[in-house]
């Protein structure tokens, strides 16, 4: 069982969970997100075959204000 | 008759997209969404700001940012504020490109948390390889000519150079630089981005012959940024059309406008100082 951390919270996520899953896990199934895996962008189309391993950190954000 | 000068034809040209708004405005410190929306119609700004966080899940609020953003109709530019290094700004970048579909991107790369002075070393990386990946880079720099020359030899068609620090309403703190920039990058537009506290000094940078500002605090932060968004927005045109009409030379001594000939009264005169 993978140990992650989403936007510096720790996860515990089952042993065959893709980013796909975990997006709906972690509550932002159906946002307007972008995100990272130990600092490297993901892009869409590969959450569905990108696997998650203990340690990763996700970077899952979304659109702020800014200047 | 027609009390701004400047014509339709005066238009901004960056990477050889058109706007005739020389005013980027950001989005973030503003006290309400509402009061965000209406500070970016008066402004008259084409091009707004703005960035991505980690948000909390069950508050949905980026959605919503995130549709009232779309529905000003202006374009788009992300920025990689916060990035320390080249490679977080190319990943943020990456990640702007596709939430929000656009090439755009505002560079950024702080070097120095205390003035969040540009990192000119990994901003010139950054750029180099974002300029190969095709974005539309409009890297925010201080005003070093060196630095500036390197990220034009990158492929940078525009820079930011810094007014003075963010968020510090200073103005234009170092003119010397400023119009040597100006003076040695005359084939590219220069865009003064940050530092700007008010009207005067968005009219000053115009006048100096750059070719738009970027702000943000001065406009949110005010007591009525609508009102503050209007002035802006007149400023720049005030800077432009006086850089078009052409500033006159400034003379160590005073020359009078009236003509000398024909003068009443000359024999009343005191005798000169001597």
């Amino acid at each position: 069982m993978p140990n992650l951390t989403v936007n510096n919270h720790p996860l515990s996520v089952e042993n065959d969970c893709n980013l796909s899953q975990l997006i709906i896990v972690a509550g932002y199934a159906e946002q307007t997100i972008a995100v990272a895996i130990n600092g490297e962008f993901i892009p869409k189309a590969q959450y569905s075959h990108t696997d998650l391993a203990t340690g990763d950190c996700v970077d899952i954000v979304k659109p702020i204000g800014g200047g | 008759m027609n009390t701004v000068n400047t014509s339709a034809s005066d238009t901004l040209t960056l990477y050889d997209e058109t706007f005739s708004s020389r005013f980027l405005l950001g989005t973030a410190l503003y006290r309400s969404p509402l009061q965000m929306s209406e500070a970016i119609q008066a402004s008259g700004t084409e091009f707004i700001t703005l960035s991505l966080r980690q948000q909390n899940p069950q508050k949905n609020d980026g959605d919503a940012f995130w549709q009232l953003l779309k529905d000003t109709g202006c374009q788009l530019l992300p920025n990689t504020a916060g990035c320390k290094t080249a490679k977080e700004a190319i990943n943020l970048a990456e990640m702007s490109r596709e939430l929000f579909e656009t090439p755009w991107i505002k560079l950024e790369v702080i070097g120095d948390d205390y003035n969040l002075q540009p990192d000119p070393f990994e901003l010139l990386i950054a750029a180099t390889e974002l300029i190969k990946r095709g974005f539309k880079v409009l890297p925010y720099c201080t005003d070093d000519l060196v630095l500036c020359l390197r990220l034009v030899d990158a492929g940078c068609q525009v820079l930011m150079p810094w007014g003075a620090p963010i968020g510090t309403g200073r103005g234009l703190m170092n003119k010397y630089h400023l119009s040597s920039l100006r003076e040695r990058i005359s084939h590219i537009p220069l865009i003064i981005d940050a530092g700007l506290g008010s009207p005067s000094q968005a009219a000053a940078a115009l006048e100096m012959g750059f070719d738009a500002v970027l702000l943000n605090t001065a406009v949110a932060t005010a007591d009525d940024p609508v009102l503050m968004a209007r002035a802006f927005s007149l400023a720049i045109q005030a800077g432009r059309s006086g850089y078009l009409a052409g500033l006159m030379q400034r003379r160590q001594t005073a020359s009078p406008s009236t003509p000398i000939l024909g003068q009443p009264f000359w024999h009343n005169h005191p005798p000169e100082h001597k």
